[in-house]
């Protein structure tokens, strides 16, 4: 007989790491000043917009370049709920996932009618669409944007600084949450089905996975969880235009550096290549649009000369694997013991 | 009653315009199913390169395309065989992350050169001479040579493909690479060729686009996403098509804009969606996938 085994001796390691980089982590507000925790939440919310990214394109195969439609959604649901209805802002985060996911539904039923590298243009199109559609609901600020009100953001906390730590721990709290979702679904019948089909679409086809199927799964709950992070971005910014609420350079840019120079289909890839994306901006900041030229630069290289990005470097030179998502078979002669004693 | 038949005038020659724009992208994705996310930057910096030429040899800019033309092809050529041919394969991803970071480079290259200002290239009195079509009907004359331009870009394009050489190579090429290659053709040049060809309709297409409106290296995507969505109106792989599916999308916006200012982009788009829920395959289509 035999079993399926996930962890190997580095994820054991890395999981090790990751619970001490929490616990670091959920203290921060005890040890970090307010520029660190504004820092370390804007850091949050990449590894999840990057994460949720990295699910659809590294392992479904839909390359979307409009996810800030999505991203906008959410921020604006966010003011819309807040302003126009009285909900919690906390609330009104979670509300903005599940629709999210609603909107999505038909969004998909029509983009995925276009293939390949013409999706992709069709989901910047859809981008276009909510971007313009905001700038017309003047109750929202219409095309010049609108301040979260004074009150909204009072009744969340009673002082500043609680207000601030609130939404630090609240993006941790969804990042930690998303990964989360991410590695169970990737733990699942369908992470198995998800990464035949990034290895090979057709031969996964051939063994029987329903891959429109689980392709459209995939791009629903991708738009639940970056709705849910649009919601907290401009809970954290306070303030939204349409013109930032759904920015390609912001949320679709940045994040597909992020992701492809951090090693793409590989739940690894955009937590290091965030890491490395504000290591360059923290370094680079000055030098205004050029940074972003050297970004999209050091993109084209690393998708050349190393298209598996810098984690896919390092996971096949040393094997290594830093959350146990690995399938092993090992062979278990106790149950087989078990099975011959009735 | 005039005045709606000026405001769908007004698209039809705008939708010309739109028509250039897919055209240069619809070609290489024809030839090598290369989708360049960079098409509408290259638009803008084809524009920038006809500013320069322009204001340093004081020439006006239709005479400049002389220039910006041949200029445009040899980045093309260049930009094929130096990058992107190492992205072509059986992964989507590559040739996609490629263009989008070029994308990216060329924006924030234009901006560091020429800054975020408005710019716009002088055609001189050809600019606003008008003449009258029908009674209450008025025509301009640069966007008729423009419309009138875009007709022949496709024209030429048409006869290219099916009675030249080279268009046999692209064709073959785009049936089947490997037989191609087999049969002597050399595939990284076809391509080259390709983008270069598509380059230079994307240097008349910036021209008309830089007489007509103000530019900066913002605009890029917008181009891009009005050229794509003439190419999915139209029909993949048709190349009259193409211009059809242009003039659709510069009515919609003429007459959403008609409307209400605020609508004519968003008009664009809904035409798009439209045609993509009741007729995926286009107006016209000539190939699958």
């Amino acid at each position: 007989m035999t079993r399926v085994e996930h962890a190997t001796k580095s994820s054991r390691i890395g999981v090790m790491l990751v619970a001490a980089a929490l616990v670091v982590f959920v203290l921060a507000p005890y040890w970090g000043d307010r520029q660190t925790l504004r820092l370390l939440a804007e850091i949050f919310t990449f590894v999840a917009l990057a994460s949720l990214w990295n699910l659809l394109a590294g392992y479904a195969g839909l390359v979307s370049v409009g996810q800030q439609a999505f991203v906008g959604l959410g921020g604006y649901l966010l003011f819309a709920l807040a302003m126009l209805l009285d909900v919690h802002p906390i609330a009104a985060i979670f509300i903005a996932g599940p629709i999210g996911a609603l909107v999505a539904i038909p969004v998909a039923a029509l983009i995925f009618r276009l293939r390949g590298a013409y999706f992709a243009i069709g989901t910047w199109v859809v981008a276009e669409v909510f971007r313009l559609l905001a700038s017309q609901v003047s109750v929202l600020g219409g095309g010049s944007g609108i301040s979260l009100p004074a009150a909204v953001v009072i009744a969340m906390a009673p002082s500043r600084q609680l207000r601030e730590f609130e939404t630090y721990w609240l993006a941790l709290g969804l990042t930690v949450l998303v990964l989360a979702a991410i590695v169970i679904l990737l733990r699942s019948r369908h992470g198995l089905a998800l990464t035949a089909l990034r290895d090979n679409e057709a031969a996964a086809q051939s063994c029987g996975i329903d891959v429109a199927r689980i392709k459209f799964l995939v791009y629903v709950l991708t738009a639940f969880g970056t709705a849910m992070i649009g919601a907290l971005i401009f809970l954290q910014k306070l303030r939204i235009s349409p013109d930032t609420a759904f920015s390609v350079n912001d949320w679709t840019a940045f994040v597909i550096f992020i992701t492809v120079i951090g090693g793409i289909g590989r739940i690894e890839g955009p937590i290091i290549g965030t890491i490395i994306f504000f290591i360059m901006r923290q370094a680079l900041a000055d030098l205004g649009s050029l940074y972003l030229l050297m970004m999209g630069a050091v993109a084209i290289v690393v998708m050349l000369w190393a298209p598996k990005g810098l984690w896919g470097l390092i996971a096949e030179r040393f094997g290594w694997q830093a959350l146990p998502l690995q399938r092993r078979l090992v062979p278990t002669p106790n149950i087989s013991k078990k099975e011959r004693k009735p | 009653m005039t005045e709606w038949l000026n405001v769908i005038l007004q698209g039809v020659l705008i939708g010309g315009l739109y028509a250039m724009f897919a055209a240069g992208l619809s070609l290489i994705f024809g030839v090598m199913r290369l989708v360049n996310i960079a098409h509408g930057d290259l638009i803008v910096l084809a524009a920038y390169v006809a500013l320069m030429v322009t204001t340093t040899l004081g020439i006006d800019p239709l005479t400049s395309l002389l220039l910006v033309t041949p200029t445009m092809a040899i980045v093309g050529y260049a930009l094929q065989r130096g990058l992107l041919n190492r992205t072509l394969g059986d992964d989507l991803l590559p040739p996609l992350l490629v263009t989008f970071g070029l994308s990216i480079i060329i924006q924030n290259g234009l901006l560091e050169l020429f800054t975020a200002d408005s710019r716009k290239l002088q055609a001189g009195a050809i600019e606003i001479q008008t003449f009258q079509a029908l009674e209450g009907v008025w025509v301009g004359l640069l966007p008729l040579i423009q419309f009138l331009v875009a007709v022949a870009v496709i024209a030429a394009l048409q006869v290219l493909f099916y009675r030249t050489a080279l268009g046999r190579a692209f064709r073959a090429t785009s049936d089947d690479q490997p037989v191609a290659q087999l049969m002597g053709l050399n595939t990284r040049h076809v391509f080259a060729m390709a983008m270069a060809l598509s380059l230079a309709i994307v240097a008349i297409a910036a021209v008309f686009l830089a007489v007509r409106a103000n530019f900066d290296p913002a605009i890029g995507p917008a181009r891009l996403i009005f050229g794509f969505e003439a190419v999915i109106i139209g029909g993949l792989g048709s190349m009259w098509g193409t211009l059809a599916g242009g003039v659709i999308l510069g009515v919609s916006q003429a007459v959403g804009a008609q409307i209400d200012p605020g609508w004519q982009l968003l008009a664009g788009h809904i035409a798009f969606l439209v045609i993509l829920a009741v007729r995926p395959q286009g107006l016209f289509p000539k190939v699958s996938g």
